[in-house]
């Protein structure tokens, strides 16, 4: 059995590096999360509206943020906005602008689905009982849709927070771009060690993201 | 926005989408494959192939592309597993696509009653009639909008593969934008081009979705 350079991460602080490279990713998917979820719900809400020109809207600006791959629009906004409005932006700022965009389309999507999956008799009923509209949305639609979303937003925070392996791409030192720094810095002392510490990393967004989507499935069990 | 510069690199940005259009293909189709024997191995309820896949289609869908492709790429040759750009491409593709492809098939299946199966056979048709035209049919309409989401969701998945330093278009958008510092038309030409893969696909899905939901039953 060859060295495979695990021993790399118990040097110094380099295991502590690491983790603080998974905090940046995780920080910025967690802010990004934070802003999106209220959007996507606002907009949600609002692509189940009557008016057909805010309906469209919605929909195009759905359809443009879910069509690109999340690189393309990192590079636009951290490469084309800061050329094109002559303004400089960190690559975390980047980051979050894509990924609260992104999360908030994904979001209104869900939202628009649990609020349309609600059957029209909910609506009926509860307008045959006598209930005003408040009513009706407190009691009878937003509990039940609620049901519905909690899993599949849980879903939506373990994509986000894969998805911010990306942020290396445009020059933010997340937990990818420390695994490299280590690796070359121990080049000569530990030549095998990018088996070892692509593997730590590779489990350490495993264990993040495997009890959150865990969760996801035991609520949507037994909601359903 | 600088035409005669969108031009001059239109040739490379065509021979990127090509690479990527390639290997995204080759990819999918591995995924659907991987998919597929996941699938069978659930439903059937094969002993121990069944816990291995259940581990697998954790691992895979609990991890990111790119680190899976740099544990490919960079870590495999380490333990001397070394392995060109385009063959990491496909590999991380169809380990990561088939898990996903597996959850597509496998909710497909599993919508189907019992009723349906035992109807079936109580009309004396034997199993592989029964699968043929009762199960497969039903299935199929079930998982089409996870499997067109699937399809679109690791073509744009394929973005990442720069990072192995494949020649795909986001390589050729950055390797522009650093030589030449023509970033309004680097990023235009890059955006131009996944529209037109993207696109098409996902209109397709949509087609093929509606052509596929004549099957109501149930409700």
């Amino acid at each position: 059995m060859p060295d495979l350079g695990i021993d790399v991460l118990f040097k110094g602080t380099n295991m502590l590096r690491l983790l603080g490279g998974l905090w940046v990713a995780a920080r910025i998917s967690l802010i990004s999360i934070v802003i999106s979820m209220p959007l996507g719900i606002l907009v949600g809400a609002l692509m189940t509206m009557k008016n057909k020109i805010v309906r469209a809207i919605c929909r195009i600006y759905l359809e443009i943020i879910r069509i690109m791959p999340q690189l393309v629009l990192l590079f636009i906004v951290y490469f084309g906005t800061t050329r094109a409005m002559g303004w400089n932006l960190s690559g975390e700022v980047a980051s979050v602008i894509v990924f609260t965009l992104w999360g908030t389309a994904e979001m209104a999507d869900l939202v628009r689905g649990a609020l349309i999956s609600i059957p029209k008799h909910q609506y009926e009923s509860a307008e045959a009982l006598g209930l005003t509209k408040v009513q009706t949305y407190i009691y009878i639609i937003i509990p039940q849709t609620v049901r519905r979303l909690i899993p599949l937003s849980i879903n939506l925070i373990t994509r986000m927070i894969k998805t911010t392996s990306l942020v290396l791409m445009i020059g933010v030192v997340e937990m990818l771009k420390v695994a490299q720094q280590i690796i070359e810095a121990n080049r000569m002392t530990s030549p095998n060690a990018a088996f070892g510490v692509f593997l730590v990393v590779f489990l350490l967004y495993f264990l993040v993201c495997w009890p959150i989507s865990m969760l996801a499935k035991y609520l949507e069990k037994k909601w359903r | 926005m600088n035409w005669e510069f969108i031009g001059k690199y239109l040739p490379l940005y065509e021979r990127a989408a090509v690479l990527t259009v390639k290997i995204g293909l080759i990819g999918i189709a591995f995924a659907i494959l991987v998919g597929l024997l996941c699938a069978a191995i659930q439903y059937y309820k094969v002993p121990v192939a069944r816990q291995i896949v259940a581990v697998y289609v954790e691992i895979s869908r609990n991890t990111p592309l790119l680190v899976q492709l740099f544990f490919i790429y960079y870590g495999f040759p380490k333990i001397g597993i070394r392995l060109t750009p385009e063959v990491c491409g496909v590999i991380g593709l169809a380990f990561l696509g088939g898990s996903y492809m597996a959850e597509a098939f496998r909710s497909g299946l599993e919508s189907i009653e019992p009723i349906q199966k035992e109807s079936a056979i109580s009309l004396g048709m034997n199993h592989r009639q029964t699968f043929q035209y009762v199960i497969l049919p039903q299935a199929i309409s079930v998982s089409v909008p996870a499997f067109v989401a699937n399809v679109i969701f690791l073509l744009k998945e394929t973005s990442v593969f720069s990072a192995i330093s494949l020649m795909d278009l986001m390589f050729t958008a950055k390797d522009l934008i650093g030589l030449y510092y023509k970033t309004t038309e680097s990023l235009f030409l890059l955006v131009v081009f996944y529209l037109i893969i993207l696109l098409p696909v996902s209109i397709l899905g949509t087609l093929l979705e509606r052509r596929v939901r004549y099957a109501g039953f149930g409700d």
